[in-house]
């Protein structure tokens, strides 16, 4: 049998890279702002891991004017969904077997 | 690779809380709902001792006969009565849940909240202009039915993006509403059921289930 371990995903072992794709799974786009709410980080510490998800394109970000406000907004890639899928259900697995 | 992965049922959890928290609005109160079903029996008692002498004066033929509505205070006051007890409700229902988002720690205006009042006003609205429509046409006998139907349809569309109770809120006043259209002779009953004590009853659920 192959071993469920193997599909955990090590880019999401952080809590907080998990935070961030569970709340863009369920919504088509969040903006900067909300995700910092939403997940309680500082401005730096959550730029910095959606930085890591994005060179992995694992979100895709947009920059756009709301008025003369700049707002970023990001969501999950295909590829991005596939992965925290695979993950999800690794850590399922994972689970079951204990 | 380095066995960060000790602990899947937490990090599942984690998961799931943030999904629930970031796609739906959390921060309704039961309270809201005891309140507006409070509002709402007070508004039914206030109609049927006071107005309708404890049903000595019929509702029934004021709504048969509009004419004699609009002719009499009757209209007025009962107007009066419904527009003071919605006032009060959704003054309840925001005070609440603001409360309980401050007590949480959380945003109450927020995108999912913006969701749940787009999609109840939707229905919501539509309904009010079909009771308008109604009292145009002077066919007044249905509009306890229309009022109990489209508040369920607004409740069961919110209802995607919040507490299930919510959802089944909405059913339970799409029935008792359509059955205010079939026995319209007992329409304020049905209005004081689905408004008063369902509310009251759905909210003491929420309340237990999810603010204890």
């Amino acid at each position: 049998m192959k071993n469920p371990i193997s599909n955990l995903q090590k880019v999401f072992e952080s809590r907080i890279r998990l935070g961030i794709m569970s709340a863009l799974m369920v919504n088509d786009m969040i903006d900067f702002n909300a995700l910092k709410e939403l997940l309680g980080l500082t401005d730096g510490n959550l730029a910095s891991h959606l930085k890591a998800l994005e060179q992995k394109e694992i979100v895709a970000v947009s920059k756009q004017f709301i008025g003369r406000k700049p707002s970023t907004t990001y969501k999950a890639t295909e590829q991005g969904r596939d992965l925290f899928r695979l993950h999800l259900a690794a850590l399922e697995k994972l689970i079951n077997n204990q | 690779m380095k066995a960060n992965f000790t602990n899947p049922n937490e990090d599942l959890q984690a998961i799931r809380e943030i999904m629930e928290r970031s796609s739906k609005f959390l921060s309704l109160s039961g309270l809201s709902g005891i309140f507006a079903g409070g509002c709402a029996l007070i508004g039914a008692a206030i109609a049927w001792f006071f107005m309708l002498e404890s049903g000595r004066i019929s509702l029934v033929d004021y709504l048969r006969s509009p004419d004699k509505l609009s002719n009499s205070e009757m209209g007025f006051y009962l107007s009066l009565d419904l527009l003071l007890v919605l006032a009060f409700a959704v003054l309840g229902a925001i005070l609440f849940s603001q409360r309980k988002a401050r007590r949480a720690g959380q945003q109450f205006w927020t995108k999912t909240t913006q969701l749940v009042v787009v999609h109840l006003m939707i229905p919501l609205i539509c309904g009010g202009i079909f009771a308008l429509i109604l009292l145009f046409q002077h066919n007044l006998m249905l509009v306890a039915s229309v009022m109990l139907i489209f508040y369920g349809l607004s409740l069961v569309n919110a209802g995607k993006f919040t507490f299930s109770e919510i959802h089944y809120l909405g059913l339970t006043e799409i029935v008792l509403g359509i059955l205010a259209g079939l026995f319209v002779e007992l329409g304020l009953l049905f209005w004081t059921v689905g408004f008063g004590f369902m509310h009251i009853v759905y909210g003491t659920v929420m309340y237990y289930r999810h603010e204890r």
